[in-house]
């Protein structure tokens, strides 16, 4: 089959591997029908996170139709239509019984490494680094689904692929970045970065009733997206953020803030950003968490700094001081799709929302390392593309 | 579409352009008669240093403006007014000075013409197709709190002591 391979910093290639087989009775293999490009994959891109090696098959937010199941799945059949979370779950772990399913402590079959890593294991993740399994990912024409009887979001027939793929990543996400604020009706929610995940945290926030949905970014198509879902925006590379935010809540700060940035944060003309770029470049820190000091800075004492914004390491110059002064909580995580993902198809369902606003580009397979590039550059107003193998 | 690396060099680029007009701005409007012999326009100094204003002006707005590309274009105005009154110095009586005159403005209009098209925005039209994505059935307004049946859950709460006081009254 052919799918979409890491080969080193910025070098996707759409290769032909050899296809997927059942290895195992709770496996089972989908033939993909539409599958996405993330912020997550453009950090692999990048090569902003270790653990990645030469051949490893991109991809974590796909859907299609199940092809062939283990003997143990019994609630699949060939035939049926299915999302793929990106979080492999088992379903029966302690973390898994809590709904904690990002953090499952057995679908990561590179425990031991992540146990030395992160101190204990996370969950398995397709497409992604060894320290979270090293499984072949989706942007491919066939991907194997291990604990395929949990790790599935059954869908039905008759909705178009669009509708429903973010449902494997970006829609739950940006849900839960917004169910991590505990949003209440007088809450103003700021949310850093206009990429899918803040597009679908800024509706989040919406539908939840926050009563102010502030959004920034500088791109100006992903700026009147953020306006179209009910923000007000600030372009950071006209406005300062925190003048901006401060007018916008009466010199208060916002209550909730949201970190839809992750590690790499753009250097805006501020000195912290650009001393995140030169250590980053000789190899100090891995992260620039300006955004995280942002947010540290403006948020609103007693507030809640909720980050789906992911970070691979290590971290400098965070002002934890001022955040544990402030008795700030932080809430993060990889998201736990399946724990949100019946009640986000029902909103779907009821006409709530429509995720598909967000596509800008559908292309085919050999066409997707182009659309790294696209994507990561903002070019020709990018902004989620989804691949049809 | 948008503003991309490349544009961190159009925007550069848009800088050096400022310190070029303003650098020619105050020759024209210092020492008109040394440009109009240099050029070949011998006889209209006074429109030369008009000129010299203009190219002042411009290039402080391409210094100070957070976005210069207005600016840009209006250089790019400036040259073609500029290459008419070449081009009628190059039918008077000292044309071949006109003449390189005009080849160098030529040469500086197509840079200008560069700048101004590597900063390029999205189009209006594009902009407004984005504007118009918003994903959900109704103006947002008519949206805001559709989700509240939704039940946070215990583990997501915010810690009770540090709930706003006015929580009670939503
Ligand atoms: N927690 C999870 O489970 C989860 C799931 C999916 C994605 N993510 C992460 O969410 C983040 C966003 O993903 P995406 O797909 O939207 O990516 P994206 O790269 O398309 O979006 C990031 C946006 O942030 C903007 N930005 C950069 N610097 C900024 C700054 N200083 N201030 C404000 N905005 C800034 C960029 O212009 C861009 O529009 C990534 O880190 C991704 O890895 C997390
Ligand atoms: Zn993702
Ligand atoms: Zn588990």
């Amino acid at each position: 089959m052919r799918a979409l391979c890491w080969h080193g910093k910025q070098d996707i290639r759409c290769d032909t591997v050899p296809d997927p087989k059942i290895e195992h009775p709770r496996d089972a293999i989908i033939k993909v029908t539409s599958c996405a490009i993330c912020g997550s994959d453009l950090h692999l891109y990048d090569n902003f996170m270790p653990g990645m090696e030469n051949g490893d098959i991109m991809g974590h937010e796909t859907m299609g139709i199940v092809e062939e199941v283990g003997s143990e799945v019994t609630n699949l059949k060939k035939g049926d239509r299915v999302v793929i979370p990106f979080t492999i779950f088992c379903g029966e772990c302690d973390q898994c019984r809590r709904g904690n399913f990002s953090v499952c402590e057995r679908s990561n079959r590179n425990k031991s490494l992540a146990d030395k890593v992160f101190g204990h294991t996370t969950a398995g993740l397709f497409g992604y680094t060894h320290l979270t399994g090293g499984y072949p990912g989706g942007q491919a024409e066939y991907l194997r689904v291990p604990f395929a009887d949990k790790t599935h979001i059954k869908v039905p027939l008759g909705v178009p692929d669009e509708t429903l793929l973010f449902l494997s990543d970006i829609f739950p996400t940006g849900w839960q970045a917004a169910v991590q604020c505990d949003i209440q009706p007088d809450d103003t929610v700021a949310i850093w970065g206009c990429g899918p995940v803040g597009q679908f945290a800024i509706r989040s926030a919406l539908l939840l009733g926050a009563k102010q949905v502030i959004a920034i970014d500088r791109v100006p198509e992903r700026l009147a997206m953020a306006e179209a879902g009910g923000a007000t925006t600030i372009d950071f590379s006209k406005d300062s953020v925190v003048e901006r935010l401060n007018e916008l809540t009466r010199g208060k700060g916002p209550e909730k803030c949201i970190d839809a940035v992750g590690m790499e944060a753009h250097a805006t003309a501020t000195i912290d950003s650009m001393y995140d770029r030169a250590k980053q470049a000789v190899m100090l820190e891995t992260d620039r968490p300006h955004v995280l000091r942002e947010m540290m800075y403006v948020c609103r004492p007693a507030g809640v700094l909720s980050i789906p914004g992911v970070y691979g390491g290590l971290l400098d110059k965070v002002p934890f001081g001022m955040a544990m002064n402030k008795g700030l909580t932080f809430r993060m995580g990889q998201t736990h799709v399946n724990r949100w993902t019946d009640d986000l198809l029902r909103r779907i369902e009821m006409g709530q929302i429509d995720p598909s606003f967000v596509i800008t580009h559908t292309v085919g397979l050999q066409d997707g390392p182009n659309m790294y590039k696209t994507f990561r550059d903002k070019l020709d107003g990018c902004i989620k593309v989804v691949l049809k193998p | 579409m948008s503003r991309t690396r490349g544009s961190n060099q159009a925007l550069a680029l848009a800088q050096g352009l400022g310190w070029f007009s303003i650098a020619l701005g105050v020759a024209e409007v210092l020492a008109p008669h040394r440009v109009t012999r240099a050029t070949g326009l011998h006889g209209h100094e006074r429109l030369v240093s008009s000129y010299g204003v203009r190219e002042i002006v411009t290039g402080i707005g391409l210094l100070t403006a957070k976005d210069p590309t207005p600016w840009v274009w209006g250089r790019v105005g400036g040259d073609a007014l500029d290459l008419g009154t070449l081009a009628a110095g190059v039918a008077g009586p000292q044309r071949e000075r006109s003449g390189v005159a005009f080849l160098m403005t030529l040469g500086i209009a197509a840079l200008d013409v560069a700048c101004a098209l590597a900063l390029r925005r999205p189009l209006p039209a594009a902009m407004a197709s984005f504007r118009r994505r918003s994903g959900l059935p109704k103006p947002p307004g008519a949206m805001r709190g559709a989700a509240s049946d939704f039940v946070v859950p215990a583990d997501f709460r915010t810690p009770e002591a540090l709930r706003p006081l006015n929580e009670k009254a939503g």
